[in-house]
């Protein structure tokens, strides 16, 4: 199993790497580099070659690319082009809202949608089930600022409870105020990944439920919640933990909606902001971040999937 | 749960039992038609009869339970005085793994793969409270034991990936018998298992039943296995009883018409003399050869198998004749196949084909050459797209190799069809609308659509009842005589082997045993293994079991399962007369007689 991991985490370098190749391809084939947008209105030939050789832009691209990369290793991720402010420094505010409605979403959302899915596989069929499903085709299939508006209009205007806008700072709250701060994003997000999350997990047990020793734990009278909490769950857990690391890396990632739609600055509203203002160094660095938490996402993911399956576990 | 002892020593009864499908638009489709009869305390009572005779479903009734899409539909399965059939899930619950315990035919399906084995043993007299988890960790070493489990005080700690499949069966019986059930029922639970398996198993299970004085309801289509096991036996048609009665009767003096069919298709046991064995196709160049074979799985830096299943195989195949390769499950039989197939490509050695050497791997091979060598799969269940029609499924090897236009298609299917049996109606249906026969019909059909010179058969009865089974050789037979084909037939089946093969090969961890003709295989001298084999085969008659488990070659042929060696014989372990110190260091010499029998082992032919 220990070779089977150390594989796992060189397949996820592999990857890194090829993405890292992606992300400096991408930016040096677009029109205009970093000199020409630093210098914007100033840019004569001469400021431009200056500038080019201040930045290191006139040295072959595969120089370029190494002292880029190597600066990423040791945490350089260099300034923003357009604020020239450490990058680091820029996305150390919005990682912290990010990550925090992520983390919270996770908490609340991922066990409540999973204990709904495995539930409906206990019943398959029934009223319960069937409603189950419906609601989550349709909140699959309505888009987020759909879900978020409604949502706002059901609370805000409605009842008069939470803002429609996320302000102010989050700094010295407990959990219990971190939640009601951002209770309406969260609300939204949770939503958007319990349709896949309960689908997935109801499919996962219920494949589970027509095997033999399914049969067998049945013919043994084991009531129907120990069939599934301890005979069936512990079978399902390799596709489960995919589609929870998937989700959980869309939370960090690709909330931009959410995050425009409630006003507070996170980190997908600012690599939009990079891309508007052409801001190279920032796409670049943020690329490269979103590309590590996929992929340490879905190594830890694999990883408890190999950890769930005995006969990697114990072999012979 | 009131125990109504004083009524009587009956333990179940069904009385009239009917039990139905019902299909999705509400018809009912009756599969017990009325069934009656009784099991005793302390008796074995087998249920026989082919496959969609019921017997599964009649004895799942004695749990209460049916399976997904049926229901009972009238009469009684009475369980300790109690109907079963009128009880909730919630009633049945208590009674379930306690009073009445199920042992399903694959151990290796019915373990959770993720839950100990020492959980799932002493799960249900834990979870219904008759134990608590201490008295059932005892009741259950007491089993291992007398299950003769190897290690029995650390095998439950294991999981059950980390065992054998006969051990794993046994554990199953451990399972079924921690909960001290008034009643067990075993459904076909040695069906799967190589016959030096099976002895075993059945050992083990008729000592427990005795000693914990349960009674068992015995499921099986193996007549050779009820007489060893069973007191009461209930023949079974249709989902009606036939006949009943004591085994010594219905063995001996079968009376209604269907019991004496299924006696009737009983194998002969593998003695020579059964073949046609007329070797007048000689003069030609041999359909297929391969010489000096060596291949595995895996792969190491100098190009060899990391995992050396084979080696050094030689086999000649003669033009419309029949070689039986035989062996426990683990021998290299089906990689032998692939080998021959190009599915897995040999490491080193030849595969000639009507005399011309083929290329080692499939997509090397050209589309002529792939079409004179056909494979056909032990489960037709899996092989046939369910999705397609018989005529898709046979059409497309014909499209494939012979150009074939959609005019001239129809009419070379219902060919096909006919060649193998069966209605040229059938050409419409899907696979899931013909039986485990048909089935598996339809599957040679599409080997031999390419029209090819060599047919390799993977256990393709083994998984088919005896009557059913009979009938596919019978076809094969023909078939043979009629085009000519060369078959490489495998199985783990001896009797089946023997009297069908003209030659056989009798293959241990990956290397050639014993190999030559039917007749001279069959008979001294053995090798030792094929001894085991031979001896393993059970014969229908009562005591059959008691005595072969007692000979020399039974009593160490049980020590272990097939581990492949690096050096030296594999058999050394298991071989009653092995020398030490020669036989495992030593690779065995290949002693040739002159009707061409050779025999690899230390010993001397005129030892053996």
């Amino acid at each position: 199993m220990w070779s089977l991991i150390l594989k796992r985490i060189g397949v996820g370098l592999v990857t890194v790497v090829a993405v890292s190749f992606i992300i400096f391809a991408g930016t040096k084939i677009l029109p205009g580099d970093a000199a020409q947008i630093q210098l914007g209105q100033n840019a004569t030939v001469e400021n431009l070659a200056a500038m080019r050789a201040e930045m290191g832009l006139d040295k072959p691209y595969l120089i370029q690319y190494f002292t880029w990369a190597g600066n990423f290793i040791t945490g350089d991720l260099g300034s923003s082009l357009a604020s020239d402010v450490p990058l680091t420094q820029l996305i150390a505010d919005r990682y912290q809202n990010t990550v925090m409605v992520a983390v919270l979403t996770a908490l609340i959302g991922v066990p409540i949608s999973l204990l709904m899915g495995i539930l409906a596989a206990m019943f398959p069929g029934s009223a319960y089930d069937r409603v189950l499903t419906f609601v989550s085709v349709s909140l699959v299939a309505s888009p987020e600022f759909l879900t978020a508006t409604l949502l706002v209009l059901l609370f805000v205007l409605g009842m008069g409870i939470g803002t429609a806008v996320v302000v102010g700072s989050t700094e010295g709250k407990g959990f219990f105020s971190l939640i009601s701060h951002f209770a309406l994003p969260i609300t939204t997000l949770s939503f958007v990944i319990a349709s896949q999350l309960i689908r997935m997990s109801r499919a996962a047990v219920l494949n589970v439920m027509s095997s033999p020793y399914i049969e067998m734990a049945i013919l043994k009278g084991v009531p129907r919640h120990r069939i599934i909490f301890r005979h069936a769950l512990l079978n399902s857990i390799g596709p489960i933990v995919n589609v929870v690391a998937l989700n959980l890396a869309y939370l960090v990632t690709g909330v931009i909606v959410v995050e425009v739609y409630f006003g507070y600055p996170g980190l997908a509203t600012l690599i939009v902001q990079g891309v508007q203002s052409r801001d190279f160094v920032m796409v670049q660095g943020l690329g490269m971040i979103f590309c590590l938490t996929y992929v340490i996402l879905m190594l830890i993911a694999d990883v408890a999937a190999y950890a769930s399956n005995p006969r990697l576990r114990h072999p012979k | 749960m009131a125990l109504d002892k004083s009524h009587s020593d009956v333990v179940f009864q069904a009385k009239d039992l009917r039990i139905s499908a019902f299909r999705e638009d509400g018809a009912e489709l009756p599969i017990v038609k009325g069934v009656d009869f009784k099991v005793r305390r302390g008796e074995v009572v087998a249920l026989i009869g082919e496959s969609g005779s019921g017997k599964t479903t009649i004895s799942l009734s004695s749990l209460g339970y049916c399976k997904p899409g049926l229901e009972f539909s009238g009469g009684e399965a009475i369980l300790l005085g109690n109907d079963v059939t009128k009880m909730t899930t919630d009633e049945l619950r208590p009674s379930r793994g306690v009073n009445v315990a199920y042992l399903a035919q694959s151990a290796a399906a019915t373990f959770n793969p993720s839950i100990t084995i020492n959980e799932q043993v002493t799960e249900a007299p834990v979870l219904h409270g008759t134990k608590t988890q201490a008295e059932a960790n005892q009741k259950a070493l007491a089993l291992y034991r007398a299950l003769e489990l190897p290690d029995p005080e650390n095998i439950g700690k294991r999981y059950p990936h980390q065992v054998s499949g006969g051990q794993l069966q046994r554990l199953m019986a451990a399972m079924a018998l921690c909960g001290d059930p008034s009643l067990l029922v075993l459904d076909e639970p040695t069906t799967a298992l190589d016959v030096t398996t099976q002895i075993e198993v059945l050992k083990a299970f008729k000592h427990v039943i005795k000693e914990e004085g349960a009674a068992a309801i015995y499921v099986t289509h193996d007549l050779a296995v009820v007489a060893q096991i069973a007191d009461h036996i209930v023949v079974l048609y249709n989902g009606e009883v036939k006949e009943a009665g004591p085994t010594e009767i219905i063995i001996n003096r079968p009376q209604h018409p269907y019991t004496k069919r299924l006696m009737a298709a009983i194998k002969p046991l593998p003695e020579p003399g059964q073949s046609d064995g007329n070797s007048d196709h000689m003069d030609d160049t041999p359909a297929l050869e391969v010489y000096g074979v060596d291949a595995g799985y895996g792969k190491k830096s100098d190009g060899q198998p990391a995992v050396k299943v084979l080696r050094d195989i030689n086999i000649s195949i003669d033009k419309g004749r029949t070689v039986g390769i035989i062996g426990e499950s683990g021998c290299g039989k089906s990689t032998l196949a692939r080998v021959m197939a190009g599915l897995l490509p040999a490491s080193s050695g030849e595969t000639v084909l009507n005399g011309q050497t083929l290329p080692r791997a499939l997509q090397q091979r050209s589309r002529d050459q792939l079409r004179q060598v056909q494979f056909v799969y032990q489960m037709a269940d899996t092989a046939l797209n369910p999705r397609q029609r018989i005529i898709d499924i046979l059409s497309r090897p014909m499209e494939f190799y012979k150009q074939l236009n959609g005019k001239t298609k129809r009419a070379a299917v219902e060919e096909l069809l006919g060649l193998v049996e069966l209605p040229p109606q059938f050409a419409e249906r899907y696979p899931h609308e013909l039986s485990g026969g048909q089935k598996q019909r339809v599957n040679l059909a599409r080997a031999l659509a390419a029209k090819p010179d060599v047919v390799l058969c993977d256990e393709v009865t083994s998984a088919l009842d005896t009557i059913v089974g009979a009938n596919v050789i019978e076809l094969l037979t023909r078939l043979q005589k009629e085009t000519g084909v060369s078959f490489v037939f495998i199985s783990h089946d001896l009797s089946t082997v023997a009297s069908f093969a003209d030659e056989i090969v009798v293959l241990y961890a990956g290397r050639v045993a014993e190999q030559g003709p039917t007749d001279q295989v069959l008979a001294p001298p053995y090798h030792p293994y094929t001894k085991l084999l031979i001896g393993s085969v059970p014969e229908t008659r009562v005591g059959w079991l008691e005595e072969a488990s007692q000979t020399r070659e039974a009593k160490s042929g049980a020590a272990g399962a097939v581990q492949l060696a690096e050096v030296g014989c594999a058999f050394t372990k298991r071989c009653p007369i092995a020398i030490m110190g020669t036989c495992d260091r030593i690779d065995p010499p290949r002693r040739l007689d002159a009707q061409g029998h050779i025999i690899e082992c230390h010993r001397e032919l005129a030892e053996l």
